[in-house]
């Protein structure tokens, strides 16, 4: 399995994530797409602030990657995540999995995107017009 | 280290907090909370060292690099 795992502060590409994944043996291929919705909870979102402890959230995101491989049959994996300030409707992260059939690719990419949200060290904070708040910081 | 919400508790991007020679990272917890307990009013947080989440039980050396993992909310 090829693993392409990003973090950064530039604009994400879905078209280009799509085209890296691509390939002739794959004939499935399954995309998330993380984006900064309007509001949360009814109140209206002015932006997102995203943060990560980069040399560790790489290592996690990989270790995703290592259980993908050890569970489905998938030849391509993408896993791009954008750090810093982000406006409603920005992407914040691109999942990308090929696999032969599309089975694979589902699950995979659930998975994917399920682990991501437990256990990698990155962190978003809403930023309303009248406060701001660590996204599930408190109970 | 210490990130996110930590990190605004703490009041800066690290922090150094006094232990033995060797200590256990439920030690370092439990010191982090006297020194800032706002900590305690998270839903949680983590430690980790060398980039590898800690269980408790574990030995902090000198050169570790450790970080406060207040819980995550990526993707």
């Amino acid at each position: 399995m090829i693993s392409d795992i990003q973090i950064s502060s530039a604009t994400l590409d879905i078209t280009s994530c799509i085209n890296r994944v691509m390939d002739p043996q794959c004939g499935g291929i399954d995309i998330f797409v993380g984006t900064v919705r309007n509001s949360t909870k009814g109140k209206a979102v002015v932006r997102l602030e995203f943060e990560a402890y980069e040399s560790m959230a790489l290592k996690e995101m990989q270790q995703i990657a290592n259980d993908i491989m050890g569970r489905w049959p998938v030849h391509k994996l993408l896993i791009h995540h954008r750090t810093g300030v982000l406006a409603v409707g920005d992407v914040a992260v691109v999942i990308a999995v090929a696999a032969a059939h599309r089975d694979a690719a589902f699950d995979a990419c659930r998975y994917a995107i399920d682990t991501l949200k437990q256990t990698v060290p990155i962190w978003k904070k809403e930023v309303f017009e009248d406060g701001e708040q660590w996204v599930a910081a408190h109970p | 280290m210490v990130f996110g919400i930590a990190r605004e508790i703490v009041g800066n991007g690290s922090v150094t907090i006094q232990v033995n020679d060797v200590a256990t990272v439920a030690q370092l917890k439990k010191e982090l909370i006297l020194q800032y307990p706002e900590l305690a009013g998270l839903a949680s947080f983590a430690i980790a060292v060398n980039g590898v989440y800690a269980t408790d039980d574990m030995i902090i050396k000198q050169a570790d690099e450790v970080a406060v993992i207040p819980p995550v909310s990526g993707g």
